[in-house]
């Protein structure tokens, strides 16, 4: 039917994605990713600057994700992402400044980052409930009078500086870090996803009526959502303030969250490899235009507006790439294919 | 001892009375059928039993366990599944996760366990998934396994939607409007595959139509709703030629 | 006692800013169940009008309001065609994005051109008259009864003319209208006229009572209005205006009462309260399940 070039280039893209969708491929990623940041961390061959431009590469890819769980698996509009990271930086830089010993900062540094996740966790339980009876715009709303209380308690705490901030902290936010904790969120939200639990939650998206009546306990899939996305946001929260060694009230504001709202739906809804392409473009194409100065900022939301208006999906939107697909699910999908192909040839 | 036994059951909606005094009872491996004019409170009745509205008074009784004030899931859990009559699937999701997801409540394993894929999990999804496989292809749906539900046909739409609701394992079906859009022909080979259903795998069912043909072809009783209060009962031949229920609605429409 | 009626009339003042601009929210969405958050940038957009009008064409107030809504009202209705309405029939979140992504760039292009704050100068004279401990300003009268009469006009239109009758019929049911004749389109470009001109109008009077205006005004206020849609109702114009002077009293009264960095604490957290008690809202009605 289609001729030979045509069939030979498609099955070299399918080779491809076969390829990524192997437990060999993802093992090399992994060795080689973890393998470049303890290079760069210990022989220092790359420059500064661009090592903190990978920091954050890293930190946005775990706010995306997270922020996905929600938005784009669940459906609902959370508005409030960056007022979990604000939980998660504070309780992090607390631990490292006032109550962690000076001479074991290293060593209990993973500890301060799963403390101000596990707080982000307990903050976004709580963010939970209301979701139970509103949906919508009235979640997104509490999400984002979340978003503002967070951030105007902090301004009203003399302990960590009110309005000023609070620094101290040492950069204890390394490249290897950065890149264990990003595995490890993209991993744990991937396994979720691909879950009963994660189906759960595409449900609730779909139809939530349906859901519960095809005996989806919707609270409970809500619960976890939550308590996950907002782990890993203060994750990452913990992170960003040991990379940046200072912080204030006013960065974990609403433009932080619109921040990672852009993220999520320039790379697309309900696709953790858009994710992580969203986050990686948006981070480093601000870093490209940086000679712009602030037109860069005029450019960006034009970007993002065109984008929306011929991609209204995103990038990625509702597609996966193989390689962030279980094996085992890959596995099924190749069967289905090959029978619908055998009972399309035995038709024809 | 009757499988779900309804008493007084009553709902109102703002004042509104969509279903009052309502009595009930179904035995197992029944096939019941409920009819009525439009807005009579047929749907309503389905929406209170499966406890999408927790109904004002009255009491729902499911192998004598109290349904009024269960959450839906709940309700699901305790055996009783249904349909919709505008078809609700869950469209962007495969028709194989359409069925997967109506396991939610037989997965043995903990959300620590799916968060880290470790202990249950393997063996629990692959149970799962070989269960759904099955149902699917006794429906003769499994070629479609990995298709978008909202990709399917409407009428294989319609199937999808029974399997779903079959595999959360309800000893009794709700089926809404299952002939909504069919034509005649269609209708009679419907009225096989439910009998087939109840057969295969051993459910009672309680009906909703306004397809006359297929109530009085295939349901061993009949309840006619009007107004929310039940105007007559019994079986389909005596609704027939029941004098309220001409008045009410054969009288308008009996045409098949 | 003096000291309330003070405190009032100050949450007057800035719950019809608030109303002013929840108004805007609350049309759009009634009629394309979509949140325009460019809409706080719209406001301080009308702000700067104002600014430039003052400055370059020395117009006296009367004028610069009027002309100040009319621009905002016409880059309102630009947006619509150009970003909004493409997306009409695409996913609800993509125009939720795009409208994100119109407000920035609204703010920072307004900071491109205007790095520094503005200061809008004074148009009007303004008398204060002092009757024992209470103080009050013509200009604080003169903000709450243009707001008074604006929202009037506006409930006149939506209430009493046909064009306002099509708005509502359409924010019913969108799929009916056009087989009854009205041009959709032409109705939505006039909702976005009118609730963005009110926004303008809304920065105009803003601008009039805290003169010091920056590109990055708008955000605050405008989720803050935003709230105040939801809080009455979002969709009902009348829960609108009754959700700015909520909000407005609310600020004033804890700001009154406590130390003025808790009134943002005060006054979402009550919001949060009212949204669970109340998850419609004060005027909105429960959208009934349908299954």
């Amino acid at each position: 039917m289609s001729n030979s070039s045509d069939t030979s280039y498609s099955a070299l893209i399918e080779r491809w994605h076969m390829l990524t969708g192997t437990r060999l491929f993802r093992a090399v990623v992994m060795i080689a990713g973890i393998a470049f940041c303890i290079a760069v961390d210990t022989f220092d061959f790359v420059d500064l600057y661009l090592q903190l431009i990978l920091i954050y590469v890293g930190i946005n890819i775990i706010l995306t994700v997270s922020l996905n769980l929600i938005n784009g698996y669940m459906g609902e509009f959370s508005v409030g992402h960056a007022g979990f990271m604000a939980v998660g930086a504070y309780i992090a830089s607390i631990l490292t400044v006032h109550v962690f010993p000076p001479n074991a900062q290293n060593l209990l540094f993973p500890l301060a980052i799963l403390a101000g996740g596990m707080a982000a966790a307990l903050v976004g339980f709580l963010v939970a409930i209301p979701s139970f009876k509103t949906r919508g715009d009235y979640l997104a709303i509490v999400t984002l009078a979340f978003g503002m209380i967070v951030k105007s308690i902090l301004e009203n705490i003399d302990a960590v500086g009110g309005p000023r901030g609070l620094l101290g902290m040492e950069k204890l936010t390394t490249l290897p870090w950065v890149f264990f904790w990003t595995a490890l969120s993209v991993w744990v939200i991937r396994n979720l996803v691909y879950s009963n639990f994660g189906r759960g939650v595409l449900s609730i998206r779909e139809d939530e009526i349906a859901s519960d009546l095809m005996s989806v306990n919707t609270r409970q899939v809500k619960i976890i959502a939550f308590v996950v996305s907002s782990f890993f946001a203060g994750i990452a929260g913990g992170l960003f303030a040991h990379a940046l060694q200072f912080i204030n009230p006013r960065m974990f504001d609403i433009l932080k969250s619109t921040d990672i709202l852009i993220m999520v739906y320039l790379g697309g809804i309900a696709s953790i490899g858009g994710s992580i392409l969203g986050a990686v473009i948006y981070t480093i194409l601000l870093e490209i235009l940086r000679p712009l100065g602030i037109w860069r900022m005029v450019l960006m939301p034009l970007m993002l507006v065109l984008l929306m208006i011929y991609r209204p999906r995103g990038i990625m939107g509702m597609k996966e790439i193989r390689m962030f697909v279980p094996l085992r699910d890959f596995v099924t999908e190749k069967l289905w294919r090959q029978k619908k192909k055998e009972a399309g040839d035995a038709s024809a | 001892m009757p499988l779900l036994e309804i008493q007084k059951l009553t709902h109102r909606f703002a004042g509104l009375c969509a279903v009052s005094d309502f009595n009930f009872a179904i035995e197992p491996h029944e096939l019941v059928g409920i009819i009525g004019p439009n807005g009579a409170g047929k749907t309503t009745v389905f929406n209170l039993i499966t406890g999408v509205y927790r109904a004002s008074e009255g009491s729902i009784k499911f192998e004598d366990q109290e349904l009024v004030g269960l959450t839906p899931h709940k309700i699901t859990r305790s055996g009783i599944a249904r349909t919709f009559q505008n078809i609700r699937l869950f469209k962007e999701l495969s028709v194989l996760d359409n069925v997967r997801i109506a396991h939610y409540g037989q997965i043995a394993y903990t959300p620590a366990e799916a968060l880290l894929h470790i202990g249950r999990f393997r063996a629990e999804e692959k149970r799962i998934t070989s269960q759904a496989l099955d149902l699917l292809s006794i429906f003769k749906l499994d070629e479609m396994a990995g298709e978008k539900a909202k990709n399917l046909p409407y009428g294989l739409q319609r199937r999808l939607e029974i399997a779903r609701a079959l595999a959360t394992k309800p000893k009794l079906l709700l089926l809404d409007e299952p002939a909504a859009g069919m034509n005649p022909n269609e209708i009679i080979q419907l009225m096989e595959f439910i009998g087939w259903i109840r057969q295969t795998f051993s459910v009672t069912i309680i009906l909703i139509e306004h397809q006359m043909r297929l109530v009085m072809g295939i349901c061993e009783r009949i309840v006619v709703l009007d107004f929310g209060a039940t105007i007559a009962a019994g079986l389909p031949a005596e609704i027939q030629n029941h004098p309220r229920v001409l008045e009410a609605y054969l009288g308008v429409e009996v045409t098949p | 006692m003096a000291y309330i009626f003070q405190q009032s009339l100050n949450a007057l003042q800035l719950g019809s800013i608030y109303a002013l601009i929840a108004l805007g929210y609350t049309m759009v969405y009634g009629i394309l169940t979509m949140i325009n958050f460019a809409h706080g940038d719209l406001f301080m957009v009308g702000a700067f009008f104002c600014f430039l009008i003052a400055v370059y064409l020395h117009l006296s107030f009367v004028p610069t309001l009027l002309l100040s809504m009319l621009g905002v009202a016409f880059l309102g209705v630009v947006i619509e065609r150009f970003a909004y309405k493409p997306l009409r029939n695409a996913p609800r979140v993509s125009a939720i994005i795009t409208a994100l992504g119109v407000g920035l760039f609204l703010e920072n292009f307004t900071l491109a051109l205007s790095p520094y704050p503005k200061h809008i100068p004074q148009l009007l004279g303004n008398t204060t008259w002092t009757l024992g401990s209470l103080s009050l300003s013509s200009l604080q009268i003169l903000i709450i009864a243009l707001s008074l009469v604006l929202m009037l006009i506006l409930d006149f239109i939506v209430q009493r003319t046909k064009a306002g009758m099509a708005m509502r019929a359409i924010s019913w049911d969108k799929t009916i209208v056009p087989l009854m004749g009205v041009s959709v389109d032409k109705i939505i470009s006039l909702t976005f006229a009118i609730g963005t001109g009110l926004g303008g109008a809304a920065g105009v009077m803003y601008g009039l009572a805290y003169p010091i205006i920056d590109p990055y005004m708008g955000i605050m206020v405008g989720w803050k209005a935003f709230i105040c849609a939801v809080v009455g109702g979002i969709g009902n114009i009348r829960g609108a205006m009754i959700g700015g002077f909520i909000l407005g009293a609310v600020e004033i009264m804890v700001a009154a009462f406590l130390p003025s960095t808790y009134r943002d604490v005060v006054a979402f957290t009550l919001l949060l309260i009212l949204l669970i008690v109340r998850p419609y809202g004060i005027l909105g009605k429960p959208q009934p399940q349908k299954v």
